[in-house]
């Protein structure tokens, strides 16, 4: 089923598949739909056979990284004598990126099971749900779902009458992008301020409360139900282009487009398609004009560089991109470059956590100068300045928050150049409007 | 805000928010874990998060205040002074924005007398800011108003969302 829309005949629904329909938020609903049989099965099974699975499906995690899940799993140590955390990143705030909280809302089940099988497979025995502040109903929604489970025995200190411990918990953010990267999620869990830690040490050696720790996205664990039913090889098989991208993806869509909402495709799935086919095409009069594939941290690309995209890790990396958290955002002929990419950086330099110089001063730079060239008292000096600055902002700091304004400003800047020229020269594109200054 | 500081601070661990927070102790393996949490609780049962009651929340936890004010001036959402009944926040995040959030902003600014993003209302009732991605991106523009999402929001559609409010 799809969300908001109803599902085209060219998406393969498998997480999406229950979306918009309530029943499969209870316990039983889900359950009537196959739910928790991946979780019995996974218990009868060794940790070490579930990593193997994983592993041979060719998971990647979903929340931007693309790192293969069943290797990160195997990263933790069994029976080394310490406590061990899952924590799954629920704090979806990747500006384009809404699918997580389509799974957390509709089958918040899948997600549980998904949490239980990865603790199970890391040899943890608690997992925390780390949900932004601002999804109250995400959040109310897995509580319900959380509390039919330590009800049922599904969860608890003997999960599904094994005599294993899984517990499962909801946390709430507070309202901070930066808590989606994982080492400042781990400090915001501990109840410090959302800064990112330095790395190495990394998580599975030294995470949460300083024990080994597997943070995996929202998506990539609702995934694992499925790959343990069907097998590795059924997952593995779904890929239509590169060979190292398999499975289904989520995608986001969102901006001036006929039909925003979110679409689950195989990977490798034609981006052209996507965008005309699935998606509509653009708004009644309009032409698309440009597309950030992958969340407002990826490059930006030109409409003939999306056109030519395989939707997939590498396919979004040979047109110039990434496929990041698949949130694509899309801007039409109506809209000016120059004033998206301002306010980009405006939302860089409000949730830059301020640790590093490099990017508490370069996002709120860039965007002052952004908004100045918005205005029409720029100068070309400005557009050097800004490169020269992104140098500055780029592989310098604790996490990549500061290269991610970095990148969106100067891929704006090498494709969509002459839209800021005009707004220097004060000869203002004929094809673009440009509204009163910068956004508030 | 006089009316806040000068009346005697009632605690809010007492009853059965202290034994809700002694419960979610037990989720955590320290204290501080539960910190999120508990300011959470204060902020939901007084609406915002005054100087006394984070002195009473590093208490319980066994943190000091200035380390509690630290951790509540760095995210967003938790309220340091009082805000107006109906705390409206509009996503103006690039995805919202080229779909007119900013005229949705400005409808709201109109419609309940606050003029100035930030300011509450005179009557108390609202406070109107902006927020950064809300994550409904497909749904533009969301409004979270208080806890709750409102979806789809367009400029004509405030008057009667205004008017919906309690």
């Amino acid at each position: 089923m799809g969300y908001p829309n109803k599902s085209h005949p060219r998406e393969t629904a498998v997480l999406s598949k229950h979306f918009g329909d309530p029943e499969a938020r209870t316990l039983d609903g889900w359950k009537k739909r196959g739910g928790y049989r991946a979780l019995e099965q996974a218990l009868a099974m060794t940790p070490t056979d579930i990593v193997n699975v994983v592993k041979d499906s060719g998971l990647r995690g979903r929340g931007g990284a693309g790192f293969p899940t069943g290797l990160k799993w195997s990263f933790m140590k069994q029976d080394d004598g310490k406590p061990h955390y899952l924590c799954c990143n629920a704090d979806e705030s990747e500006p384009g990126t809404f699918k997580d909280r389509e799974i957390m809302r509709w089958t918040p089940h899948s997600l549980i099971e998904g949490c239980a099988i990865g603790a199970y497979a890391i040899g943890a025995e608690t997992a925390y749900i780390y949900v932004r502040g601002e999804f109250t109903e995400p959040i109310r929604c897995l509580n319900e779902a959380l509390k039919e489970c330590y009800a049922a025995n599904i969860l608890g200190s003997n999960a599904m009458g094994t005599g294993k411990t899984i517990n499962i918990y909801v946390h709430s953010g507070a309202g901070a992008y930066i808590c989606g990267e994982e080492t400042a999620l781990m400090n915001s869990l501990e109840g410090r301020r959302g800064n990112p830690r330095i790395k190495p040490p990394f998580p599975a050696v030294s995470g949460l409360f300083g024990m080994p720790t597997t943070i995996n996205n929202v998506e990539t664990l609702a995934a694992v139900p499925h790959i343990l039913i069907n097998g590795a090889e059924w997952y593995k098989a779904m890929s239509l282009s590169s060979p190292k991208s398999m499975g289904t993806k989520l995608f986001s869509v969102c901006g001036n487009i006929a039909r925003p909402g979110n679409y689950e495709v195989v990977m490798g799935f034609p981006f052209k398609d996507f965008l005309y086919d699935l998606c509509g095409g653009p708004l009644a009069g309009r032409k698309f004009k440009g597309v950030i594939p992958g969340g407002c941290s990826v490059p930006i690309q030109t409409m003939d560089e999306a056109e030519a995209t395989m939707m997939d890790y590498e396919g979004f990396v040979a047109q110039g991109t990434m496929l990041g958290s698949g949130g694509v955002i899309i801007f039409d002929d109506a809209q000016s470059i120059p004033r998206m990419t301002a306010r980009h950086a405006r939302f860089f330099a409000h949730e830059s956590c301020a640790q590093c110089t490099q990017c508490r001063e370069g996002t709120a730079w860039s965007t002052k100068i952004l908004d100045r060239i918005v205005a029409g008292q720029g100068t070309f000096e400005d557009l050097d300045t800004l490169l020269e600055m992104a140098d500055n902002m780029t592989g310098k700091t604790i996490c990549v928050l500061s290269d991610s304004c970095a990148t969106v400003v100067v891929s704006a800047l090498q494709k969509y150049r002459h839209e800021f020229e005009a707004l220097i020269t004060g000869k203002r594109s004929s094809t673009v409007a440009v509204s009163s200054g910068a956004a508030a | 805000m006089s009316a806040h500081t000068h009346a005697p601070y009632e605690p809010v661990f007492v009853g059965a928010r202290k034994a809700e927070l002694t419960q979610l102790l037990t989720r955590y393996p320290t204290k501080m874990a539960a910190l999120l949490p508990a300011l959470w609780m204060v902020q939901e049962d007084r609406r915002w998060i005054s100087e006394e009651a984070m002195t009473e929340v590093a208490a319980q936890l066994d943190l000091t205040a200035a380390y509690v004010k630290g951790v509540v001036s760095f995210y967003t959402m938790y309220h340091q002074h009082p805000v107006g009944n109906h705390f409206i926040q509009v996503c103006t995040t690039s995805p919202c924005l080229c779909a007119g959030a900013d005229k949705v902003v400005d409808a709201f600014l109109e419609h309940t007398g606050c003029k100035e993003l930030g300011v509450t209302s005179a009557d108390g009732r609202y406070t109107v800011i902006e927020v950064e991605c809300l994550g409904a991106c497909g749904f533009a523009t969301p409004v979270q108003v208080n806890l709750d999402y409102i979806e789809n929001v367009t400029a004509d559609k405030v008057p009667q969302i205004l008017a919906g409010l309690k």
